[in-house]
Order: C-alpha cells, then sequence, then structure tokens
C-alpha cells in the first residue's frame, strides 16, 4: 500500500485512568499516515489492551478525537506529518473529561450538558401531518445550517479554557446545538431552551476566546454562535420574556 | 454569569465609556489650567451636576467591577459560586463605600 517513510516515530501514549502515565512505543513512520493509524498500530502489534475509540475513520462519526501533541483533535484526519514534532508524539485522551481507561475519555458530561442546554429538537407535528417545506434560503435556515455540521467530537469542549474553569459551563458543542436548533421554526421548545442557555454556565459565561472554533474540525463557529444566542437571550430578558 | 448580570454589565460599561472620557478631560483640563485643589472644590462643592456625575460612576464601577470579579473568583479560585458571589458583592459594596466617600468630601459644600 504506502512505502515506509524514513524512520519511526517515538510515541508516548497516556495509559491508564486518571492517574495512569506516559509509555513510549516505536511505531514505524508510513507515508499519509494519520494519528489514528499510529493508536491502531500499538494496539494491534504492540499492546492489545490500549483502549481507543473510534468508529468511521472517515471524520463523520466524532468518536476518535484525542490529545495530541497538547492539542485536541480528530485523529483519523489528522496527519501524523502535519503534527509530529522532530518524530514525537504524544497522544492523551481529551482533556475537560473524566478518563475512563488509556486514550478513552468519558463522554457523559459533555452529552449531558448537550441536553441540559435543550440540544433535543422539540417536534411540533406528528407523523400524520404534512412535512413542513422549509427553503435552504430561508434566512434562519442559513443561519441554523452555518452549525448543522457538528460531529460531537469533542475537540472544542477539550480546548475550552472557560470548560476547565468553571464546573457548570455547558460549553461551545452544546450551544451551538442550541443555537441551531433556536433558528428552527419547526421546534417547539424555544422558551425553555432559551432559559437554558441564559442561566448561569449558560451562553454568557463564554469569554469568547474562539479557541473552540480554532479548533474545530468542522470549521464551525460555536463564538459565533454563542454570540447569537447571548443577544437572542438579552433581547427576551429585555421584552420580560426571561426570568433568570 | 446569567443573563441578568451580563446585561448590568454590559449596561454599567457602556455608561462608564462616557463618563471616564468626560473625567479625563476634566483631568487634562484642570492640569492644563494649572488649578489648585481649592479652586477645583470651589467649583465641584455645592454643585449637583458633579455630584450626579461621579455618583453614577461610583455606581456603575462598583456594580461592573463587582460582577467580573465575581466571575474572576469562581473560575480562578477554589471559592466555589457562593462564596465568589459573596466576596464580590462585600468588594462591590467597599468599593461604593469608598466612592460615595470621595463624592460627599468632593461635593458637599
Ligand atoms: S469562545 Fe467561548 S466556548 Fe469558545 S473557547 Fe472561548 S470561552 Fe470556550
Ligand atoms: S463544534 Fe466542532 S469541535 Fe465542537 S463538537 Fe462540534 S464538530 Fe467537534
Ligand atoms: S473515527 Fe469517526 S471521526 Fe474519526
Amino acid at each position: 500500500m504506502t512505502e515506509a517513510a524514513a524512520g519511526d516515530l517515538s510515541v508516548s501514549i497516556w495509559r491508564g485512568g486518571e492517574d495512569g502515565s506516559f509509555t513510549t512505543y516505536r511505531v514505524p513512520a508510513r507515508a499519509s499516515q494519520t494519528v489514528l493509524d499510529v493508536v491502531t498500530h500499538v494496539q494491534r502489534h504492540i499492546d492489545p489492551t490500549l483502549s481507543y475509540r473510534f468508529a468511521c475513520r472517515v471524520g463523520m462519526c466524532g468518536s476518535c478525537a484525542m490529545t495530541v501533541n497538547g492539542r485536541p483533535r480528530w485523529t483519523c484526519r489528522t496527519h501524523v506529518s502535519k503534527v509530529a514534532e522532530g518524530g514525537k508524539l504524544e497522544i492523551a485522551p481529551l482533556a475537560n473529561l473524566p478518563v475512563i481507561k488509556d486514550l478513552a475519555a468519558d463522554m457523559s458530561p459533555f452529552f449531558e450538558k448537550w441536553q441540559a442546554a435543550g440540544g433535543a429538537f422539540a417536534p411540533t407535528l406528528t407523523r400524520a401531518d404534512p412535512v413542513e417545506p422549509i427553503r435552504p434560503s430561508e434566512p434562519d435556515r442559513v443561519v441554523a445550517d452555518a452549525g448543522i455540521e457538528c460531529i460531537n467530537c469533542g475537540v472544542c469542549y477539550a480546548g475550552c479554557d472557560t470548560v476547565r474553569w468553571n464546573a457548570d459551563y455547558v460549553g461551545p458543542a452544546a450551544l451551538n446545538r442550541a443555537w441551531t436548533l433556536m433558528n428552527d421554526r419547526r421546534d417547539g421548545a424555544q422558551r425553555e431552551r432559551l432559559a437554558a442557555v441564559a442561566a448561569d454556565g449558560g451562553c454568557h459565561a463564554c469569554h469568547s476566546h474562539q479557541t473552540c472554533q480554532d479548533f474545530c474540525p468542522q470549521s464551525l463557529s460555536p463564538t459565533g454562535a454563542i454570540s447569537g444566542l447571548k443577544r437572542m437571550a438579552t433581547r427576551a430578558y429585555l421584552r420580560g420574556e426571561l426570568k433568570p | 454569569m446569567n443573563v441578568r448580570l451580563y446585561l448590568w454589565q454590559r449596561g454599567t460599561a457602556a455608561l462608564m465609556a462616557p463618563l471616564v472620557l468626560i473625567h479625563v478631560a476634566v483631568v487634562f483640563y484642570a492640569t492644563r489650567q494649572g488649578l489648585s485643589a481649592a479652586d477645583i472644590l470651589g467649583r465641584t462643592r455645592g454643585s449637583v451636576a458633579w455630584g450626579l456625575f461621579y455618583t453614577a460612576f461610583v455606581a456603575a464601577a462598583a456594580i461592573h467591577a463587582g460582577i467580573g470579579l465575581r466571575t474572576i473568583l469562581a473560575e480562578w479560585t477554589p471559592l466555589g459560586a457562593r462564596g465568589a458571589a459573596l466576596t464580590a458583592t462585600a468588594f462591590a459594596l467597599l468599593l461604593a463605600g469608598l466612592g460615595a466617600r470621595a463624592v460627599i468630601a468632593v461635593v458637599m459644600p
């Protein structure tokens, strides 16, 4: 398939739980190798007890995110040649989340906050009703479409300082999701969702660092979505529709 | 931070922006004109306008700083949300008290 590139990689991988440590492995360098390929090589050829998560390998499922040389990334679409520093890689589980084992972080807080910020769509029609036509050019739809391609990889959550400092903060992905639903006129939980994101730990806790959009592998702009929510919540509060 | 605190913080910031500019302009004016402390007090004492101006300034600064400090303490210290809110409120009251003292000293006849 691919011929071996020059030399080996020195790969430090987090082993164990919260109190684990890095173990270093030598992995043959190959052309067009991804960080996920490297982790897979270690598990298949060196230590089958290594735990990590992936599914699609093509940047769609969002399950393969890890901390690579200090920065959260989707490993299946990250080429080693782009991130290895002097043939060295350091791979750890995603930050800001509990560690289950090795490279598997516990995503529960991420998805619990996603729910708490009103991430679930609340239908207003039943399957017996005709499908409501929504043109892609409608202004609200254009805004929603800009954030809809989130794959819930958790990269933004792991990279956000405010998440690290403020345990209540729901984080960029949850707020990005909430913003897409606030611009979906088929949704019937607008008021509840706006109240949820305007409370402590919601959109107003964001410091607009923009690390989330810098790191997002889908090139989304959670910061933009969050400022949209801030404006929307502020207007609703001034109109007396929100009581925090 | 929730929407209510956010609005108070942005609102006080918006209020302080012109107040700071006027305050700085007055400082420049006073130094350029070589006004002495007595000259300045002569103009501010008994002035309702300056009293209102600096009272608004002090109130806005105390609220703005209190809300900001609450966030910093909650994020960067082990005080917790409640501890941070209480400490920041105490600090805001202290600022308001010190500010009020200064305003009284400058405008009371
Ligand atoms: S912009 Fe907000 S959500 Fe994004 S990294 Fe900064 S604080 Fe976190
Ligand atoms: S917003 Fe981007 S970085 Fe965050 S979870 Fe979605 S795809 Fe991943
Ligand atoms: S394995 Fe699915 S996004 Fe990487």
